[in-house]
């Protein structure tokens, strides 16, 4: 008789199958870029912990997929006549994770410790708040300092963010170990760089839009594996995939993507005025600029560098969103012009250094528009960077052109405001117009859509003609997920929101 | 016995404080700010002063390594300035997934390596010496990453043998836990077989060709004795040393095997902490690594005495 293996490998062949096998039913698995950093949302600074917040952690309001505010927590609000204080009417029918009951309250309580916790990280954002009062057992009014009309828009991200009362006030500034918010999910558990589990919470307000149990966020830094877990069943859906990706997603059946152009941008930041490296002629005269943003082929980067998944780009806004100044499409290549400018500004050919990432899309793309300009009489060299020594020599001005990336905001002046403006605080450009700041100081104060608007509209039109900024593409997020996922909407902040998707493997 | 550890502990500390002061030194010659590579996109000015202070970099640089002197010695190696968690905790987690990963690697190098090397200097210019130097050829040529990718795609992806990438901790669920190691550490283990299998065919090729091999040859003494029992006892001292050098190495890291199969270890907290000016965990990363080296090079003579009695008198 033959003899058979032994009952010991038997169990270790069926375990190996067993564990072999992919996620089990109504756990979603999803694939992060980066591992987030400390999950309280008030310290917290990085792209990976907003998208478990989302999961987690409920907002005064939300963002639909046109970038329009709409109720969260709050069900509906009011600015003043004069953009000086805001009125918002909250849910009554939401306890936290810990039972502890939402209410203006809470919201009090929440507000003042983004603006007192000596970690918080959202000061700068509620700046403008003066003071919150209960002005009823689920309303809220916050009175401004100054006008401000963007503050709507910050309830909408990390500064809008209600977390339990109780619990914040027990742990401090250690709530980050244990996150108790409003959110669909509550945070299970967390080990550092491999995995944050998340569970449905029973009492969620809008349960029935909850379709899933049990989500794993799993932070697989290198885009080819998490499309490759993506793949072999580890995971469900896969964030922030690389456009380099692209081809392997169509070609897989199973899979489907979602692209959808961010709220950032890529773009060149030119020394005009901070500190001596600025007195260059691409620095002083705005000739040379404008002759080194015709001479570069922006379709052709998406193209080349993004597979067609980026959006080329001209302001600070991208041509798909509601506050992008329409007189000023973007434009084609065209080096005879820029040949035109240059020889106008007297220059024959010009020597420029230009800094950036040591990524290699940002080095791909930097060889390109090398070349792209060579061609109209600019001689660049190029300077690869890593990350810490960049940012530092940009803030400090020791660059001429440096190549950056801004993630982006909801509200326009998020995009703009602290960029252009004499005393903004990432004003590395040294860039300064007081009829810029009128505007966009302006701007900041219009409860009024179509108004800002106008106002934008015209900073728009001188930055695009001084162009502290050379704006080339808007970024897309990338997401994919497999045949079992449903319902799942890609937004232009790049979250992931969990309402309605339903996972069937 | 004992007197030989103690006096190399402490021939030791003397070199980790070297270590240190020299990491210290480099990483501040650095350019980039911690603080502002921390900020990222939100820079508010009152919280980078906040943090300078809290983590007293306006302090001169001697200042600063006196203080993270004075609180290693009360052992407590800092605070991570990018995730607030004590940096010892970051390395009480990651170390154990790095020893793993060494280990397993190790045992792929060796159970590969070693046997290659003697079968090789045994069948000296014949087609398996020829093979074996080929595949260690190839083992040291074919970059890691490259090789982990492929084998994501065919066994993971194609084949759905093994999870493509991830951890996990051999006490919770050792299955699985083995069952992602298996494809990192084959990777790390080829490439060090490689080196491993070339160093033992040297060493043994050395050894068989002396006066007293072919004594216990002329007394009749059957080949895999002579091979196993006179020659590879002889010819292990450096396949040791390399082995324990290549293990210190493994600790130190295998950045871009980890962050291929997204293993939570040493190298992508090594990295990461570079690239923000995260100083508190990079010192005590390197002070954890150096001690590594130096546990290891112990170990090595130790094992030298146990393999070689003549040595043993030096003890």
């Amino acid at each position: 008789m033959k003899r058979f293996p032994s009952s010991r490998v038997a169990l270790t062949a069926l375990l190996l199958v067993a564990t072999g096998l992919p996620a089990m039913a109504n756990e979603l698995r999803i694939g992060l870029q980066d591992d987030p950093d400390v999950l309280d949302p008030d310290q917290s600074r990085t792209f990976a912990g907003r998208i478990v917040y989302t999961a987690v952690c409920d907002k005064l309001v939300d963002l639909s997929p046109d970038v329009e505010i709409i109720p969260q927590l709050a069900t509906d609000w009011e600015y003043s006549d004069d953009a000086t204080s805001l009125v918002l009417n909250l849910r009554d029918d939401v306890v936290f994770h810990d039972g502890t009951p939402f209410n203006a309250e809470a919201v009090i309580y929440n507000i003042n410790r983004s603006l007192t916790l000596p970690e918080s990280r959202r000061k700068s954002e509620l700046a403008s708040v003066d003071t919150v009062t209960a002005t009823g057992p689920y309303q809220v009014t916050i009175a401004l300092k100054s006008p401000d009309a963007s503050l709507l828009a910050q309830f909408a991200d990390r500064a809008g963010m209600m977390v339990s009362p109780a619990a914040a006030e027990e742990a401090g500034a250690d709530l980050g170990n244990n996150l108790v918010c409003s959110g669909p999910f509550t945070f299970v558990e967390r080990i550092q760089q491999d995995r944050i589990v998340v569970e449905k919470f029973a009492d969620y307000w809008n349960a029935d839009a909850i379709k899933i149990d049990r989500v794993v966020y799993l932070p697989i830094p290198d885009s080819t594996v998490r499309l490759a877990n993506l793949q072999s069943g580890e995971l469900d859906l896969a964030s922030r995939l690389a456009p380099t990706d692209i081809p392997a997603i169509r070609a897989d059946a199973d899979l489907t993507e979602h692209v959808v152009t961010g709220l950032g941008y890529g773009a060149l930041y030119m020394n005009v005025a901070n500190g001596p490296r600025s007195e260059t002629p691409i620095g002083q005269d705005k000739r040379v600029r404008q002759a080194f943003s015709k001479a570069i082929d922006r379709a052709a980067l998406s193209q080349i560098i993004y597979e067609g998944t980026a959006s080329p780009g001209n302001q600070a806004f991208p041509p798909n969103s509601p506050w992008y100044n329409k007189n000023f499409p973007v434009e084609e290549r065209d080096v005879e012009g820029a040949k035109a400018l240059l020889a106008e500004a007297g220059i024959d050919r010009l020597e420029v250094q230009l800094q950036h990432p040591n990524t290699p899309i940002m080095s791909q793309m930097m060889q390109v528009v090398q070349a792209m300009v060579a061609e109209a009489g600019f001689d660049v060299r190029l300077q690869a960077l890593e990350f810490a020594t960049q940012l530092a020599e940009q803030s400090a001005g020791n660059y001429e052109v440096s190549r950056t990336n801004w993630s982006g905001r909801a509200d326009p002046d998020g995009s703009i405001h602290q960029f252009v403006t004499c005393e903004g605080g990432i004003n590395d450009t040294g860039y300064c117009n007081e009829e810029v700041d009128n505007l966009l100081n302006a701007a900041r104060t219009l409860g009024n859509p179509a108004k800002r608007k106008e106002l934008y509209d015209q900073a728009t039109a001188i930055l695009i003609d001084e162009l502290p900024v050379i704006y080339l593409v808007h970024e897309s997020y990338i997401t994919a997920h497999d045949a079992g996922v449903t319902g799942f909407v890609p937004y232009p902040d790049g979250m992931i929101r969990l309402e309605n998707v339903t996972d069937a493997d | 016995m004992l007197r030989f550890v103690l006096k190399r502990i402490l021939i030791a500390l003397p070199t980790l404080l070297i270590v240190s002061i020299l990491v210290f030194g480099l990483q501040k010659l650095l350019p980039g700010d911690p603080v502002l590579a921390l900020a990222g996109e939100e820079r508010d000015p009152e919280t980078l002063a906040r943090l300078r202070e809290l983590y007293r970099l306006n302090d001169p640089i001697w200042m600063q390594y006196l203080h993270w002197l004075g609180d290693v010695l009360k052992g407590d190696l800092g605070m991570s300035l990018r995730t607030n968690q004590p940096v010892l905790v970051l390395i009480a987690e990651k170390l154990p997934v790095t020893l793993q990963l060494a280990t397993m690697s190790m045992i792929f190098a060796m159970v590969i390596g070693i046997p290659a090397g003697i079968l090789a200097a045994t069948r000296k210019n014949s087609w398996i010496d020829w093979i074996c130097n080929v595949v260690a050829l190839s083992g040291l040529s074919i970059p890691n990453f490259w090789l982990g990718i492929m084998l994501i795609l065919l066994v993971s992806v194609n084949l759905g043998w093994l999870p493509a990438s991830g951890y996990e901790s051999f006490f919770v669920d050792p299955v699985r836990s083995l069952q992602t190691m298996l494809m990192p550490s084959f990777v790390l283990g080829t490439a060090l077989a490689a080196t491993l299998m070339r160093h033992t065919r040297s060493a043994m090729l050395g050894v068989l060709s002396s006066d007293y091999i072919r004594t216990a040859r002329a007394k009749g003494l059957p080949g895999r004795v002579v091979v196993l029992g006179h020659a590879f006892r002889n010819a292990v001292l450096p396949v040791i040393t390399l082995s324990a050098l290549l293990f210190g190495e493994l600790i130190g890291g295998a950045v871009l095997t980890e962050q291929i199969f997204t293993i939570p270890g040493f190298g992508k907290l090594t990295v990461d902490a570079v690239f923000n000016r995260d100083y508190a965990v990079v010192q005590g990363i390197v002070l954890c690594i150096a001690a590594g080296f130096l546990v290891m090079n112990l170990i090595a003579d130790i094992l030298y005495a146990v393999f070689n009695p003549r040595l043993r008198t030096e003890l």
